[in-house]
């Protein structure tokens, strides 16, 4: 027996009134496909594709238009605290609490999830410390590099265990060498969690070094093109996927 | 996994200047006394020259200041001036709060209070004291009602600008935990709105000590206000700049705490070290 989608999209369209009263904005259009539970799945597209559009939809962050958005098996928005502690999202920056310290910023979730202090804490500083940042626990976020804010967010979406982990271009901020760096040792970590995780990225390089599965999509949010990357693809077989999604881009 | 070159903490802020770049001296800032002491001595240089009803000498009024903390009757009135201030405030904070809320939720209802509140600021505190007098009989609660009524708008607006300044990245990504309503309020709410509420209760509490006088002025049979109203019928100004002393001392007093406060909680804030 075929297990139920861990996400699925079914018909989903999603539009946005404009502020001056305007035609409505189409940022997602009869979007369809399910995703199965522990795939990594890299969803790329050009700039206002409806990515980010997209990824919220999944988070529960907005509502669909039209259609239904099923994660396990659950409405996200609807049913929003049925998912505490079981979705961790890693955005484009990084999002820290400037008041709270590094360690008190990886344990915003568990503490909102109810975790005893010293329990938590203990997670949060064991994260920090996987990602290289043992030692700044208590710094603020004025005191770290881009690159350690970063690291910071990564370590907050990943210390509560979320069966699912969505990621909105997480590298794009920083420079070449710091994003190469964290996204091998990112890579690792999807791996080692086992958790459903949805990455989206602007970067055709980074969805291929990262991604099982690839969704292309064209303006509004529609898939143009997909595929499935197997370990064992030769580098001829993936010139050739990296050529498609080119294609499909530029068109 | 090892931190990229150039990666590394910002460092402690240095300690020998504040964020105005004033030097401190065994952590007081020793420009505030020496202007302080400069105001004194051209104080004294008039008093020197000029009658001495208009201008009385500075050791006189620091006797005057003395037996005013010595004397129970005066200490008393000093305080029910301290706790009116305090009390108008509070409530003006806590009335301020729940009407800047829903006006932050809801622009319809924003549509009909705003207007409300700035016709209130257009009315002096001269006219809150009237209507005061005429409305209601006791004392405290005209004064409490005039504090309130003076001070509202100013806390709904700081309440509403601190409440809007939320940063919606932030929102998003606390949102995205699921956290309960009070989970948001104190992990993201009141963090946000904090700074806001600190600096409203220190503007606010220098309008709320001028405006405690005129109030006590009129109505009270003790206070600051009363005692200033004494002074000025026998004619005694080193009395009555005691007893303004007396109130410019609980203000720097309530904005020192404020500012410890402040201090305590806004530790996490950067500065840069040249000033703007």
């Amino acid at each position: 027996m075929n297990e139920a989608p861990e996400i699925l999209f079914e018909r989903v369209s999603k539009t946005f009134a404009r502020a001056d009263g305007g035609t409505a904005f189409e940022a997602v259009r009869d979007l369809s496909f399910a995703i199965d539970r522990g795939e990594l799945v890299a969803i790329l597209g050009k700039t206002g594709c409806g990515k980010s559009t997209t990824f919220n939809l999944i988070a529960g962050l907005l509502r669909p238009t039209v259609g239904r958005v099923v994660v396990q098996g659950h409405d996200p928005y609807a049913e929003s605290s049925w998912f505490r502690g079981k979705i961790g999202i890693v955005f484009q920056n990084d999002r820290l609490m400037p008041w709270r310290t590094a360690i008190d910023n990886v344990a915003l979730g568990l503490e909102l999830n109810k975790m005893p202090p010293g329990q938590r804490l203990g997670v949060a500083a064991s994260w920090l410390a996987r990602l290289g940042l043992s030692g700044h626990e208590h710094d603020y976020p004025h005191a770290l590099s881009g690159g350690m804010r970063q690291r910071v967010s990564i370590a907050r979406a990943f210390a509560g265990k979320p069966d699912i982990l969505l990621c909105d271009e997480p590298f794009s901020a920083l420079d070449e060498h710091t994003g190469n760096a964290l996204r091998e040792e990112f890579r690792e970590l999807l791996r080692q969690t086992g958790a459903t995780s949805i990455f989206i990225t602007h970067s055709i390089e980074e969805a291929l070094a990262l991604g099982e599965r690839l969704m292309v999509f064209e303006r509004p949010a529609r898939i143009a093109y997909q595929t499935t990357l197997r370990a064992d693809m030769s580098e001829s077989e993936r010139e050739g996927v990296r050529g498609r999604i080119r294609q499909v881009l530029s068109g | 996994m090892a931190l990229d070159e150039g990666e590394g903490r910002g460092g402690p802020p240095p300690r020998t200047r504040n964020r105005l770049g004033h030097r401190r001296l065994g952590g007081f800032r020793y420009e505030g006394i020496v202007a302080l002491a400069g105001l004194a001595f051209v104080w004294q240089i008039a008093s020197l020259f000029v009658p001495h009803f208009l201008f009385p000498s500075v050791p006189e009024i620091g006797q005057r200041l003395f037996e005013i903390f010595t004397s129970w009757k005066s200490i008393s009135d000093a305080l029910a001036t301290s706790a009116r201030i305090l009390a108008g405030l509070t409530g003006a904070f806590v009335l301020g709060t729940l009407l800047a809320m829903p006006m932050a939720r809801s622009p319809a209802f924003e549509r009909y209070a705003y207007p409300l509140l700035n016709f209130n600021q257009g009315i002096p505190a001269l006219s809150w004291v009237v209507v005061a007098i005429i409305w209601f009989r006791g004392i405290e609660f005209r004064i409490f009602f005039i504090m309130v009524m003076t001070t509202l708008p100013a806390f709904t607006f700081q309440v509403l600008d601190a409440y809007r300044g939320m940063s919606k990245d932030l929102f998003e990504m606390t949102l995205a935990f699921r956290p309960s309503r009070f989970g948001l309020f104190r992990t993201l709410v009141w963090p946000t709105v904090l700074p806001g509420i600190l600096t409203a209760w220190k503007v606010n509490l220098g309008n709320a000590s001028r405006v405690v006088v005129v109030a006590e002025l009129v109505g009270a049979t003790g206070g600051v206000g009363y005692e200033l109203l004494q002074q000025q019928q026998i004619f005694d100004m080193a009395g009555a700049v005691a007893w303004t002393l007396v109130l410019v001392i609980f203000v720097l007093v309530v904005q020192g705490f404020i500012s410890l406060i402040e201090r305590h909680a806004l530790r996490y804030r950067a500065f840069a070290e040249h000033a703007l």
